[in-house]
């Protein structure tokens, strides 16, 4: 099969993501980009760990005052759910479905912005009600740092979507773009898993001190 | 449609090794960017050994020796052994398992561009108020307080470099993973193409942390964090740690490589089957999984307490047992066969007394006892100067004269190469072998000058007359390189005459889709198993068909220039200079913008027709 064929729904293979050379490529490559970024985030977490609630006077409020679980707990299931969204699009790409696929990569998009908008929002309440900052503690360095790590991730990953998106809208699914749009979902489930440990780890681990 | 270079202009020339995803190419720009920068290091090198040479020495200043001495660590570390071992990865591993190409040419290319103006950037230091002065291991303690910008050129252009690296490390795995040819099992795969794999895996998970760090260090110097800070609640252990985690693996990525060229080349030269060589790759495989567990063996010193440092000391001495079936299986793979004393072969016999040595006191700075006497004397610079220098730059010299005729089509000078040999062998042992002593004596490293009657002035004259033969070895050697370079006597297929893998299967320098027919591999030392068979070359494994090439793309130089300019402007942030932002936002876009041009544009690559590719009859020099 090649990249440029014409496809139909009877001709569109079953793991359209893995039918050429370059996108069986594609894949493995981006799992072993995505083993990196794991020890990426891994070294984070381990810095943050190291220099948590770690400020130069008693002053400086600790993770057990600052953080606001309602809004973080939206800005979880804005992800999650985000995630599942993305699922139902690869479901659509696999059966050959461009519209649908289009769609829920729109809801995915939404959902993810709504993420990204609530992290900026508690970044600034941190900042201006607390004086939480990167530059007060180390504690604070380490906070911003791992969280804006991961929001950084998030941006690049709408970014790409939207990218994917708009490029191909006019011209629909193929063997060339499909592996293109399977990776960059796989992006997205990534930043959802790192999300989950930064739940727990800073912010539930950060309510009980 | 053959791209030969000698026909060209300059200009084209250029522009032609300016956009290529050729990874022969790419392969001798990494020997040409490596080269210049051993030359470099070695230049600083010979400036701390004049130095060094008599006590209470004013060849230099004190201030300007920490720079030579961190830029000379970092240049050989990062920007000559690195860029060394990929070139020969480039040229020859993708040739060993079969393939017409890597996986991904462009990310490859894009590996290279990001390595060299990363290297330009931290060189850059130089001329503008002054390179970093903290040591290649940059410790944040000692980091922070640098006046200068150096450490920021450091951390930024390590960063840029580093992230070169790690694609290159990607795109080895994958290749070697998805696109072996037929019949080319793992088990089957050569030496050097499974040290090339388990260094790339090394890369994958050992670069991260040294980016983490890096990114730290960054923050903390221009953007006013407080990571490494101890009086805002910091700690400077992390940069410690952070780094080690990377630079333990880091002299794996390093030796693998080596211990792969040396296992090829016993083969060849003995004209025997490699011995052992599924232990070979179990012992491969073992150091890789190991070399992540040992390092605080680093920082024994630090005060991790007893039982850290006793965990890490029995991990750290673990590592001999691989390496010492390494060591056998080499020896017992010259027992019985018919050794040829080439100059590549020269290099490998002397590789390993000399690598043991370094073993040896490598298990002697494991004991972490022991240590703290060893601990910053020039004990542990002999150490690990005979590691890297008696076993990845033995390598990389020996590799250099194995595969300069597949890289370019023509041999180096055999006569010239054993003087390189012999004055670098000698010239080795002289410089660093007294070193064992002076650190024993109590000389501490990284001291800019010593007093009289201390009794260090007789041995410290004898390491720097040895540094002197290295360099007349090294210019001996670029004599070779000139000469042959002009001779340009074209060789065939196998210029050794004892060639056993699928590289020496095809012309010198390949065609630039590499095999006509992908070639069948009926076991290990493929080439071999068919010349003993009585076959003049390999059996295709396919009809000859249409061949799927990629474009050349000038992006991945647009790409890597951005973050040079936004390097720049990272710089100009901490300085608190109000070109700072624009600079570093101007540079992102370049970038950003480049990679978005990149992601929108479709490239299919192109095909080379079954009727041209029956034209032409592969008498070499296409590359």
């Amino acid at each position: 099969m090649h990249a440029d064929e014409k496809m139909t729904y009877e001709t569109w293979p079953a793991a359209p993501e893995k039918a050429t050379l370059e996108a069986k490529n594609k894949f493995l490559g981006f799992w072993l980009f995505l083993g990196g970024e794991t020890v990426l985030f891994a070294s984070l977490f381990a810095t943050y760990l190291a220099l948590k609630d770690k400020v130069p006077n008693s002053e400086h409020y600790l993770a057990k005052d600052l953080f606001d679980l309602p809004l973080v707990f939206m800005a979880t299931m804005l992800l999650l759910t985000s995630s599942l969204t993305s699922v139902y699009a690869m479901y659509h790409m696999k059966n050959f479905d461009f519209k649908k696929m289009q769609l829920w990569l729109g809801i995915t998009v939404l959902l993810g912005a709504g993420f990204l908008g609530l992290e900026i929002y508690e970044f600034n309440h941190y900042v201006h009600e607390y004086h939480h900052t990167f530059t007060s503690s180390a504690f604070g360095s380490a906070f911003y740092t791992l969280t804006g790590f991961h929001g950084a991730h998030v941006a690049f990953g709408l970014a790409w979507i939207i990218t994917l998106m708009v490029r191909n809208s006019g011209r629909g699914l193929d063997l060339y773009n499909a592996p293109k749009f399977y990776v960059a979902s796989l992006y997205w489930h990534f930043i959802d898993v790192v999300w989950v440990f930064i739940f727990t780890v800073v912010y539930l681990m950060g309510m009980v001190g | 449609m053959s791209t030969l270079a000698q026909k060209k202009g300059f200009g084209a020339t250029l522009w032609d090794y300016l956009t290529t995803v050729d990874h022969k190419k790419i392969a001798i720009l990494y020997l040409i960017a490596g080269g210049f920068f051993f030359l470099v290091g070695g230049l600083e090198a010979m400036v701390i050994r004049i130095q060094l040479a008599i006590p209470n020495n004013d060849f230099v200043s004190a201030g300007f020796y920490n720079e030579v001495l961190t830029m000379h660590g970092t240049t050989m570390i990062f920007l000559a052994a690195m860029p060394l071992v990929f070139a020969f990865m480039n040229a020859v591993m993708p040739l060993q398992i079969g393939a017409r190409d890597v996986a991904f040419p462009f990310v490859n290319a894009l590996g290279f561009w990001l390595f060299f103006f990363g290297g330009v950037f931290l060189n850059m230091s130089w001329f503008l108020g002054g390179a970093p002065d903290a040591g290649w291991t940059s410790y944040a303690s000692l980091a922070l307080e640098s006046p200068t910008n150096g450490i920021d050129f450091y951390a930024l252009g390590l960063q840029i470099s580093g992230a070169g690296t790690l694609m290159g490390g990607i795109n080895f795995l994958v290749t070697i993973i998805n696109m072996r040819a037929p019949g080319m099992t793992y088990m089957r795969m050569p030496m050097f193409t499974w040290s090339t794999f388990v260094t790339s895996a090394l890369i994958l998970f050992a670069f991260p942390p040294l980016t983490v760090g890096l990114f730290l260090m960054i923050f903390d110097r221009m953007f006013g964090s407080n990571f490494f800070d101890a009086s805002a609640g910091g700690n400077t252990i992390i940069w410690e740690h952070l780094f080690w985690i990377f630079g333990h693996p880091e002299v794996y990525i390093l030796i693998l490589p080596a211990f792969g060229i040396f296992s090829e080349i016993f083969a060849i030269f003995s004209r025997k089957r490699l011995f052992g060589y599924s232990s070979m790759v179990f012992a491969t495989v073992l150091i890789g999984f190991l070399g992540f567990m040992v390092w605080a063996h680093h920082m024994f010193t630090t005060g991790l307490g007893p039982i850290a440092n006793a965990i890490f000391a029995v991990a750290t001495m673990a590592i001999g047992v691989p390496t010492g079936i390494k060591i056998f299986n080499w020896l017992f793979t010259m027992w019985g066969g018919s050794i040829t004393f080439t100059t590549p072969m020269l290099y490998a016999i002397a590789f390993i007394p000399s690598f043991v040595m370094g073993g040896v006191t490598g298990i002697m700075v494991a004991s972490a006892a022991a240590d703290y006497q060893f601990h910053d004397t020039y004990f542990v610079v002999a150490h690990f100067h005979y590691v890297i220098v008696g076993g990845v730059v033995f390598a990389i010299l020996a590799g250099t004269h194995l595969y300069w005729p597949k890289m370019f089509g023509t041999m180096l000078n055999e006569f010239l190469g054993k003087i390189t040999f012999w004055l670098f062998l000698i010239g080795f042992h002289l410089t660093f072998f007294i070193q064992h002593f002076l650190g024993v004596w109590g000389m501490p490293r990284r001291i800019f000058t010593f007093l009289p009657d201390q009794g260090f002035e007789t041995s410290n004259m004898v390491s720097t007359i040895g540094a002197f033969f290295m360099a007349v070895a090294v210019i001996v050697m670029l004599i070779n390189v000139i000469m042959t370079s002009i001779k340009n006597e074209r060789v065939g297929n196998d210029p050794w005459g004892d060639g056993r893998t699928l590289e020496w299967s095809i012309p010198s320098p390949p065609p630039f889709y590499n095999f006509k027919q992908l070639p069948l591999v009926r076991g290990l030392d493929a080439y071999w198993i068919e010349k003993m068979d009585g076959k003049k070359g390999m059996t295709p494994a396919e009809p000859l068909g249409d061949i799927h090439m990629p474009n050349s793309s000038f992006v991945p130089v647009v790409i890597s220039f951005g973050l040079f300019v936004a390097a720049f402007g990272a710089v100009g942030i901490g300085d608190k200079e109000a070109y700072g932002i624009p600079v570093l936002v101007i540079g992102f876009l370049i970038t950003f913008g480049s990679m978005f041009f990149r992601s929108v544009k479709d490239d299919h690559g192109f095909h080379i027709h079954k009727e041209d590719l029956m034209n032409d009859d592969d008498k070499g020099g296409k590359a």
